[in-house]
C-alpha cells in the first residue's frame, strides 16, 4: 500500500472486522480496493447476479433486501455487504440498493477468501456477526453502546477551521459565518510551526463579546478560551461525551499528537445519538428561566432509565447524571448573575460529594459551597452572594435536587467564605483531626469547581493532596469513620442476617455498598496524594503507587461497578414502575445471578475494610480520642 | 454539456483528438512522446463508461508553469465503474526551483523529502506507462497539462498535447451563478465554492483529512464518477466532456 493511502486505511481500521486486523494485512486489503460511487436509488447488487466483491461502505447508506423484495436491513458507514453471496456460490443472495449517495470500497473475492482463511477475527465476523446483524431490526437506530465502540473521528465531517490568534473580533466572526462553523480554532503562528492556542465559539461571541458590547476591533486573543480541553483521535465517542459533560464544554478539538484533525461539537454527538444525555444538557443551556429548567428537569429520570436500558456502565451513567446536575447549576448561576448583575468580586461555585465524584444517580441532594475571593468584605459583598446562593439553591430544589438536610449548601454562611478561610478549614481538618468533625466534613474531600474562578477549587485540591498524605492521624480517623458502615455478609434469599443475629428484610445498597467503597477508595487516594475525585480515577491513581496489589485494585473496581449497577438498575426499575426510586433493596427482588455476585462484591468490600483498618492503624480502642 | 468555446475539437477546429495524435506521432522525435501518441486517443464518440481514465494531480511550488516546478505526482487509473487503488502511484520529485515556504505548508513535503527525490526525467518512463492510452482527469486544468508540457520542453526539447477532463470546469458549468452579486449577498446568498473538497461535499463524498497528490487524484476520480451519475450518463460521449 502506498503510504499516501493512510487516510483510507485509517477509515477501515475504525470498523470491525478491520479494526482488529494486523496492520500489514489491512495494508494489503487497501492495496486491492476498487472505489466506486453509487447515486442514491441505484441498484448495487441484483438477486442472482454474479458477484466477486465484498463491499465496504465508506460513506452513504445502503438498503439490503430479501429475495422477495422485502427490506431486510439498512446499513451505513463502515458496514460491509455482499459477504453472504461470497460465502455461498458467488451469486447475490441479498440484493442491495443505495439509499443515499454512497461511496463503496470493493474488496476482490481473492482477498476475501484469503482473509477468511487466515484471519480468525474476520472469518468469525463475516460468518456470525453478519447473521445477527441481518436479523437485527429494520430501521435499526444507532444504539448508545455505539458511543462506546465508535471512535470520535467518525464525527469529524470537515477539515478544522482556524485563524491566527492575532485576528480581530469582527474577522473571526466573519470566518465563522462564512464557513458555517460554531467554533473557530485560534493558532499561535509566532513559532516555527503553528500551534493550537485557543478556541472561540459562537456562545463565547454571544456571552463575552455581544453582551459586553466589545468593539469589533478587539483582538480575539482577549476573549478566546485558552488551556484547551482536547481529545485524542483514538478516543471513543463516549469519552468525548464524558469530557464535555465534565468540563461543560461544547466543542472538543480532536488531536493526533500535536496536529488538529478536526473539531467535534456537542451537536455532532447529539445528532449521532439523539437520545443521549448530552441532548438534555444542550437543552438546559437554551432555557432562560427557572420555569424552563424545571420543565426539562422532568426528562432527567427518563434519560437515566434510557441509559440503563442501553447497558451503559456505572461510570457513564454517574458522569452523565453529574454532568446534567452541573449544567443545571451552571445555568442557574448564569441566570442568577443576569438577574443580580455581575459578581462584585471573583468567586467559585463548588460541587461536593457525588456530583464532584461524577457518581451521581437520579435521587440526590444538592451539596454545594462557594469560595469567594480573599478581598471579600461581608458587609459589602455578602448580600449579593447570599442572594445568588439562594437563587441557585431554590432553583435546584425546583429541578428536583432536594435541599441538603445537613445544610451543606452555599446558602449556609459557614460554606460561603473567602479562599483563606477555606484553606483554614481544610488545614484544621487535616492537621487537627477530630473524628466527630471529620464525619461531617467527609463530603468536602470530594470537591469540584463548576463555575466562576475554578482556580480557587484547584488550590484547595492541591492543598488537600499535599497535606493529607502527611497526616497519619487524619488518615487513621478518616479510616475509622469509614469502617462505621459495613456490608451485609449474611445474605440470604429473603433476608439479611446481621452480625448481631438480627434478620432484616431490606438493606441499603448505598450505605452498605457504594458508600463504604467510595470512602475507603478516597482514603487510599488521599494517602497517595492524588487529586482525582472519581472513584475509578482514584483507583487508577492508587494503582500507580504500590499501596494496593493489582489484583485487589481489580477486585475493588469490579465490586464498585457491580454494586453501583445493581443500585442503578434498582432505581431505574422503580422509575419505570412509577415508584419513587430509593436505595433499599430486598434480597428477594434480586435475580440469583445478582445475589451471588453481590455476595462476592460485599466480600471484597469487607476484605478491603480489613486492610484499611490494618493499613491506617484504625482499630477502635487504639489511637482513640 | 453545451458547446464550450475552449473545446479543442469543437466545430471549426481542424482536427479531432485522435487525428491530432496520429499527426503528432509523426512529428515527435522523443521515443517517449512517439509511443504516447502511437498508443492513440479514444474515439470522440466513445461512451464515457468505456474510456480508460487516469486521475492525475501534481503538487507544485506555485501556479505558473514557467516560474514554478512540480514537487509530487499522484495518479490512479480508473473507469466509471472502479478506481483501482492497487495501481495508484505517488512520487515526490525534485523541483528545479527553490521550494517556496508556502507550498511546504500546503503539501507537507519538506526539504529533506526533496533532497532524496529523483528528477522528473528519472521517473518519466513510469509516468508515461500510466498516461499511454488513458484520458487524464484533473481538478482545474491549468496545472497538470501546462506543467507537464513545460517540464517536457525543458527535458526533452518538445512539449506535449492531450485532452483532459476537468472536474472543476464541470462544477463551474453547473453553477454559472456561483458568485452572487452585491445585492444577492446582502440578501444572504452565499457563493458556491467549486474547490475540490467543497464540490465533493455536494455529492455526499467523504472528507479526506490528509492532502497529498495521490489522495487528491483519488478524490478527483471519485468526484468525476459522482458528476457523471448525477448530471450525465454512462453513455455520454467523451467528446462532450474533454477539453
Amino acid at each position: 500500500m502506498q503510504a499516501e493511502l493512510i487516510d483510507i486505511r485509517n477509515h477501515m481500521a475504525q470498523f470491525p472486522p478491520f479494526d482488529e486486523m494486523p496492520e500489514e494485512l489491512l495494508d494489503q486489503v487497501v492495496g486491492g480496493v476498487e472505489v466506486q460511487y453509487f447515486r442514491a436509488g441505484t441498484q448495487i447488487l441484483e438477486f442472482g447476479q454474479d458477484n466477486s466483491w465484498l463491499y465496504y461502505i465508506r460513506s452513504g447508506a445502503v438498503e439490503i433486501y430479501r429475495r422477495s423484495g422485502e427490506l431486510y436491513n439498512r446499513i451505513g458507514e463502515g458496514d460491509i455487504f455482499g459477504q453472504f453471496g461470497l460465502l455461498m456460490n458467488k451469486t447475490v443472495r441479498f440484493p442491495a440498493r443505495a439509499l443515499e449517495d454512497t461511496l463503496v470500497y470493493r474488496i476482490p473475492e481473492a482477498t476475501f477468501q484469503y482473509l477468511f482463511e487466515n484471519d480468525d477475527g474476520f472469518a468469525d465476523f463475516v460468518e456470525t456477526e453478519d447473521r445477527s446483524r441481518l436479523r437485527s431490526a429494520l430501521s435499526r437506530r444507532e444504539k448508545s453502546n455505539d458511543l462506546m465502540t465508535s471512535k470520535v473521528t467518525r464525527l469529524i465531517s470537515r477539515a478544522p477551521v482556524s485563524a491566527p490568534c492575532t485576528v480581530r473580533l469582527q474577522e473571526a466572526a466573519r470566518i465563522m459565518t462564512d464557513q458555517g462553523v460554531s467554533a473557530l480554532l485560534l493558532m499561535d503562528e509566532s513559532g516555527e510551526n503553528s500551534r493550537l492556542k485557543g478556541i472561540i465559539t459562537d456562545r463565547d461571541l454571544r456571552t463575552r463579546a455581544v453582551t459586553e458590547a466589545l468593539p469589533s476591533e478587539t483582538p480575539i486573543s482577549d476573549i478566546m478560551s485558552e488551556g484547551l480541553i482536547t481529545i485524542r483521535a483514538s478516543a471513543y465517542i463516549f469519552e468525548a461525551m464524558l469530557m464535555m459533560l465534565h468540563n461543560n464544554v461544547h466543542h472538543l478539538p480532536v488531536m493526533d499528537k500535536d496536529e488538529v484533525r478536526g473539531v467535534i461539537a456537542l451537536s455532532d454527538i447529539v445528532k449521532y445519538e439523539s437520545q443521549s444525555s448530552l441532548y438534555l444538557v444542550s437543552n438546559i443551556y437554551h432555557q432562560n428561566d427557572v420555569k424552563g429548567l424545571k420543565k426539562i428537569s422532568r426528562d432527567v429520570p427518563d434519560t437515566f432509565v434510557r441509559m440503563v436500558n442501553e447497558d451503559a456502565n456505572s461510570h457513564m451513567i454517574g458522569s452523565a447524571m453529574a454532568g446534567i446536575g452541573r449544567s443545571f447549576t451552571q445555568r442557574l448561576l448564569e441566570l442568577g448573575e443576569e438577574k443580580l448583575g455581575p459578581p462584585p468580586i471573583p468567586y467559585c461555585f463548588m460541587a461536593l460529594g457525588s456530583m464532584a465524584r461524577d457518581e451521581q444517580l437520579v435521587v440526590t441532594d444538592q451539596d454545594n459551597a462557594m469560595i469567594l475571593d480573599d478581598s471579600f468584605v461581608p458587609e459589602e459583598h455578602d448580600e449579593y452572594f447570599l442572594a445568588l446562593a439562594k437563587f441557585v439553591s431554590d432553583g435546584l430544589a425546583e429541578c428536583g435536587y432536594k435541599y441538603c438536610t445537613g445544610e451543606i449548601m452555599a446558602t449556609n454562611p459557614k460554606w460561603r467564605q473567602p479562599l483563606r478561610v477555606w484553606k483554614g478549614y481544610f488545614t484544621d481538618w487535616i492537621e487537627n483531626p477530630r473524628a466527630e468533625a471529620l464525619l461531617n466534613s467527609n463530603i468536602f474531600f470530594d470537591l469540584d469547581g463548576i463555575h466562576g474562578n475554578i482556580e480557587f477549587a484547584e488550590e484547595l485540591k492541591a492543598l488537600v493532596a499535599e497535606k493529607a498524605s502527611h497526616s497519619q492521624r487524619f488518615l487513621t480517623l478518616m479510616a475509622r469513620n469509614a469502617l462505621n458502615r459495613t456490608p451485609p455478609l449474611g445474605f440470604f434469599r429473603t433476608f439479611v442476617l446481621e452480625e448481631d443475629g438480627q434478620h432484616r428484610k431490606t438493606f441499603n445498597l448505598k450505605r452498605r455498598g457504594t458508600a463504604p467503597l467510595s470512602d475507603l477508595i478516597r482514603i487510599h487516594a488521599l494517602a497517595c496524594g492524588s487529586r482525582a475525585q472519581n472513584s475509578f480515577e482514584r483507583l487508577k491513581a492508587i494503582g500507580q503507587t504500590k499501596l494496593l496489589l493489582e489484583d485487589d485494585l481489580g477486585n475493588l473496581r469490579d465490586a464498585l461497578e457491580f454494586i453501583s449497577i445493581v443500585r442503578i438498575r434498582h432505581q431505574a426499575l422503580a422509575i419505570e414502575d412509577g415508584r419513587t426510586p430509593d436505595n433499599n433493596v430486598r434480597p428477594e427482588d434480586l435475580s440469583p445471578f445478582e445475589r451471588s455476585h453481590l455476595k462476592d462484591a460485599f466480600q471484597v468490600v469487607s476484605n478491603a475494610q480489613k486492610f484499611l483498618r490494618f493499613r491506617y492503624n484504625a482499630q477502635v480502642g487504639r489511637n482513640a480520642q | 454539456m453545451p458547446s464550450n468555446p475552449e473545446r479543442e475539437d469543437a466545430p471549426g477546429a481542424k482536427l479531432t483528438w485522435p487525428e491530432q495524435y496520429r499527426e503528432l506521432a509523426h512529428q515527435a522525435t522523443s521515443p517517449l512522446l512517439k509511443a504516447f501518441y502511437e498508443a492513440g486517443c479514444v474515439d470522440p464518440d466513445m461512451p464515457i463508461s468505456d474510456v480508460p481514465l487516469l486521475a492525475l494531480d501534481f503538487e507544485t511550488t506555485g501556479l505558473d508553469p514557467n516560474e514554478h516546478s512540480i514537487v509530487s505526482v499522484g495518479l490512479v487509473p480508473f473507469t466509471l465503474s472502479g478506481i483501482q487503488l492497487g495501481r495508484c502511484w505517488h512520487q515526490v520529485v525534485r523541483p528545479q526551483l527553490p521550494l517556496h515556504q508556502t507550498s511546504i505548508e500546503v503539501h507537507g513535503i519538506t526539504h529533506s523529502d526533496i533532497d532524496n527525490a529523483p528528477d522528473l526525467a528519472e521517473v518519466m518512463d513510469k509516468l508515461f506507462s500510466y498516461l499511454n492510452g488513458r484520458i487524464p482527469v484533473v481538478h482545474y486544468r491549468d496545472i497538470e497539462r501546462p506543467f507537464l508540457n513545460v517540464a517536457l520542453q525543458w527535458r526533452l526539447g518538445e512539449g506535449i498535447r492531450f485532452p483532459v477532463i476537468d472536474t472543476m470546469a464541470i462544477e463551474a458549468h453547473l453553477h454559472p451563478d456561483r458568485r452572487p452579486g452585491r445585492w444577492q449577498r446582502l440578501l444572504g446568498k452565499k457563493p458556491v465554492s467549486i474547490r475540490l473538497a467543497d464540490s465533493r461535499q455536494r455529492y455526499g463524498l467523504p472528507h479526506y483529512a490528509s492532502h497529498n497528490a495521490l489522495i487528491d487524484a483519488i478524490a478527483t476520480a471519485e468526484l468525476l464518477q459522482a458528476q457523471i451519475y448525477h448530471h450525465f450518463s454512462p453513455n455520454t460521449p467523451i467528446k462532450d466532456l474533454w477539453l
